[in-house]
């Protein structure tokens, strides 16, 4: 890319290159983009050709970001209220200093009264936050309790750990020639000449820095897709095959596809015989998964399973690309592993076209892990739910999210005081199960410091201390695609101009820890900062990667053949044998099974057939939409003419049969729950089941207590029971769930 | 004199509405009016396990085929910003050749 990222104009006004990461927009995509300053102002965000990956294109969160940073809604300075005024809209505008001046005083009273172990930092799911809320809780604090408050961590953890556990490697993403310059013409690329879907929108989600057209992109070039999901999506339209499961079956697919591909050899015997442990024993186990079997368990037909399976077993190679449904599901670990199996018995891990592998060490991860230092073996051991659930607590730096809540509410092992909500709006729908539930727990709290751009319903609850965020166009820092654990390029995110008085979150890690943990934050400035986390690992500093605007590290493939996983430098993957766990020593001694296996919905037709008479639909959440990430965004004028309403997709038999009409609103109900949905009737979704999207509050709505900005309305998680999670402590049924659908009266 | 147009490959239009929106934002278009507007056909079942679903945006009256863009030798900003890259502008004699080289689920407009 061009070396000069700052152009100025004639006419005094100027534009800055840069890299997007929430806030706003999503996950660390960092599509290229050129922001045009005027008179302060930010007039217009232009895609930038020169990028790699998205090369000019930009999608509508991008392009609204004018309307977002300069909302008259936004804020923009430090605010404070008193406790008693919690959930009022009576704010004090403060400086950062008098905002120090309170929260750093009660740390310390805190830590000195209670130990350290009596702060929790709550972290959103997928904004920049995420790279930095560790080490606030960790260096900046010096708490041990740093909690990402998704039911069963149901998101992107899950599938990080069984791949640690089951290839000892980073991050499985399918192979879209990210990391060449050139792209899809790199010789040592191939193209897919199958990408299966399994559970994942990407065109909406962009997931974990994914580029979702890129899928686009290969289709034209040839590759097939194959899309497992309940939903036929536009990409299934547009798919060889559609494997329209029953939600939550996933597994028992998964398992039928293995054996078909077993029993009819069509596995690739070199790397099972070379590269895999306990074949044998997996194959004893798909036996019980025949295609007839599974037919029945998940609907999708015998013939279509045993097609796919042949599909995926003769077509080298084959990307299989696992989306939040092998999270969100508390039989996910068995999925993850019979995924991750499929992809390795069909010679498809670390080969061009196939699953790419992230090595092991990551930019940035390696000082997320030193700030750990920080803390006693003592206090790390207090960490909540650590003991109790040692599958999580080994790969995952966090609190067991589940236990979080009954701490709060039991107070047992300890009471917690007080709470840092870095980008995290959960009592919305977006992560946590039961928020109705958090919310109540979370009143215990005695002080309460919440870091965002907008007053989210969280924040109108329980701040005491506001603390502004800039957004990505407000300050420096970098993109990295999938959170490090598989990156396809560092992207230099330009600050280009300033809106009042806000810190990014490594300005308030590194301001708070310099008063707390001084030893902790030997950087003078933030371009400091990471031009010591980049001189080491790449050899460049900030201003280089300003100049190169993307940086793609260079790929190698089959990095198991070359001693580029294991830390020994042997060949082989970084797992206890040394091979491919096809059966894992980990699970079994964690106390589950060693080998995959197909276990219920905790509510479903099967599991709870008399419940089911009385919720006879089942609920699956959560799909994207173009025009909002999670809770972002539904105070953007141009994206809510977009999408002005929380949908429910009923199918057209079923509406009639309940008298409900495209565009009614409708009550999903459950033993757990009720929200309002509006309807959208589709032939795209199967009769028996539903789906209503997540994310919804009503900024319009007032402000103050007990609407919160209408957050208990649309707040489908409500539905979403709490601690229903698997056997290691991972995956919650937010995407299998049974409720009732019925017209409201107006 | 050979006139411009816009062609659109509906196979990949995935419905995305930046067109809509980077039209907006370049013609400082409000809400409720559009200079491209998505329009939705199906989604239905066709015959088996095939489906009818596609997107095609439609430009309207506002589209001044982003003359000022074209002029400073940019690409108009739909075309620029499409995620599926289903947009293509410049004459409809050579738009017209793309369109029958493709032989399918392609729409050329001539706002
Ligand atoms: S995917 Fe969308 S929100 Fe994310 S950086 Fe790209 S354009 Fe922005
Ligand atoms: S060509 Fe320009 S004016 Fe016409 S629809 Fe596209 S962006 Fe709008
Ligand atoms: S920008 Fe392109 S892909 Fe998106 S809706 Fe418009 S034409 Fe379709």
């Amino acid at each position: 890319m061009n070396k000069e990222w700052k152009k100025e104009y004639e006419d005094g006004s100027y534009s800055v290159r840069t890299c997007g990461w929430s806030p706003p927009g999503d996950h660390p995509v960092g599509c290229g983009m050129k922001l045009h300053i005027k008179d302060g102002k930010l007039i217009k965000v232009e895609g930038d050709a020169e990028h790699p990956i998205s090369q000019g294109r930009l999608c509508v969160r991008c392009l609204a970001l004018p309307e977002y940073v300069h909302h008259p809604s936004r804020i923009t300075s430090p605010m404070k209220r008193s406790i008693d005024d919690r959930g009022k809209d009576k704010w004090t505008k403060i400086s950062w200093d008098e905002a120090w001046d309170i929260i750093v005083p009660k740390i310390k009273q805190l830590k000195a009264d209670h130990g350290a172990e009596s702060i929790v930092v709550f972290g959103g799911t997928g904004r920049e936050a995420c790279l930095y809320y560790y080490p606030l809780g960790f260096a900046s604090i010096g708490t041990p309790n740093v909690c990402y408050p998704l039911s069963g961590w149901s998101c992107y953890g899950p599938r990080c750990a069984i791949t640690d556990y089951i290839l000892g490697a980073g991050y499985p993403e399918i192979d879209f020639a990210g990391t060449f310059p050139d792209r899809y013409d790199n010789p040592e690329f191939t193209l897919p000449k199958y990408i299966v879907e399994w559970g994942k929108n990407p065109l909406m989600s962009n997931p974990d820095g994914f580029y979702g057209h890129s899928i686009i992109d290969m289709m034209k070039l040839g590759t097939k897709i194959i899309s497992i999901d309940p939903r036929i999506t536009w990409l299934g339209t547009r798919s060889e095959y559609v494997c329209q499961l029953r939600p939550g079956s996933d597994t028992a697919l998964a398992m039928a596809f293995l054996n078909v591909i077993i029993n009819e050899d069509l596995y690739d015997h070199e790397f099972v015989d070379q590269w895999c442990y306990g074949f044998d024993e997996l194959k004893e186990r798909v036996q019980e998964y025949t295609p007839e079997k599974v037919e029945e368990i998940t609907w999708v037909p015998k013939q279509t399973i045993i097609d796919v399976a042949r599909i995926i077993g003769q077509n080298s190679p084959t990307a299989i690309q696992w989306g939040l449904a092998v999270d969100e599901n508390p039989n996910g670990v068995q999925l993850g592993h019979a995924l991750l199996s499929l992809a390795a018995i069909t010679g498809n891990l670390d080969v061009p076209g196939g699953i790419t592998l992230g090595a092991p060490a990551a930019l940035l991860g390696k000082w997320r892990v030193e700030t750990r230092s920080n803390l006693s073996e003592e206090l790390w051991d207090k960490r909540i739910g650590a003991k109790e659930w040692p599958a999580l607590s080994t790969a995952m730096a966090t609190t067991h999210p589940d236990e979080t809540l009954d701490t709060l509410e039991t107070g047992k092992p300890y009471k917690l005081r007080m709470g840092w909500f870095n980008s995290s709006n959960f009592i919305t729908a977006t992560c946590s199960a039961q928020p109705d539930r958090w919310y109540k727990a979370l009143k215990s709290l005695e002080f309460n410091v919440v870091q965002d751009c907008f007053m989210t319903p969280t924040a109108m609850a329980f701040a005491d201390i506001f603390l502004p965020l800039p957004t990505f166009a407000e300050h420096d820092g970098v993109v990295i695609t999938h959170f490090g654990r598989n990156p396809v390029f560092l992207g230099a995110m330009n600050k280009a101009f300033t809106v009042g008085d806000c810190k990014s979150d490594i300005e308030v890690c590194i301001e708070l820890g310099k008063k707390l943990h001084p030893d902790m934050w030997p950087f003078d400035s933030v371009e400091d900062f990471f031009s010591k986390q980049l001189k080491p690992e790449l050899g460049i500093d900030f201003n280089d990667l300003r100049e190169m605007g993307v940086y793609q590290p260079k790929y190698t493939y089959r990095k198991h053949e070359k001693g580029l996983l294991r830390a020994d430098g042997e060949p082989g993957f970084n797992t206890v044998t040394g091979q491919v766990e096809l059966t894992s020593t980990l699970f079994e001694a964690w106390g589950d099974d060693a080998l995959p296996y197909y276990k219920e919905p905790p509510y479903s037709p099967i599991s709870t057939p008399e419940l089911f008479k009385e919720y006879p639909l089942i609920l699956t959440t959560g799909a994207r939409t173009f025009t909002s990430f999670h809770s972002e965004h539904r105070h953007m004028p141009s994206l809510r003419e977009i999408t002005p309403d929380p949908i429910v997709e009923l199918n057209p038999e079923t509406a009639v049969l309940l008298g409900i009409n495209e565009g009614d609103w409708v009550d999903l109900e459950n033993m757990f729950g009720k929200c309002k949905m509006k309807a959208h009737l589709t032939p795209c979704i199967h009769p028996k089941v539903v789906h209503a999207v997540h994310g919804w509050w009503f900024p319009e709505k007032p402000a103050e207590e007990p609407s919160l900005y209408g957050v208990w309305d649309s707040n489908i998680n409500k539905l979403v029971p709490h601690k229903h999670i698997g056997k290691l402590g991972f995956g919650a049924p937010f995407k299998q769930m049974i409720c009732k659908a019925t017209k409201r009266e107006a | 004199m050979s006139s411009n147009g816009l062609l659109i490959d509906y196979e990949y239009c995935t419905g995305c509405h930046s067109c809509e929106v980077a039209c907006k934002n370049e013609h400082n278009i409000p809400r409720g009016k559009w200079g491209i507007k998505l329009t939705e056909v199906g989604p239905w079942k066709l015959t088996g396990d095939k489906w009818e679903w596609n997107y095609v945006p439609v430009p309207t009256s506002l589209c001044d085929l982003c003359e000022d863009r074209v002029g400073k030798g940019e690409k108009p900003s739909c075309v620029h910003h499409c995620l599926g890259k289903a947009m293509e502008y410049g004459p409809v004699e050579e738009l017209a050749k793309k369109m029958a080289a493709k032989g399918k689920k392609m729409v050329m407009f001539v706002p």
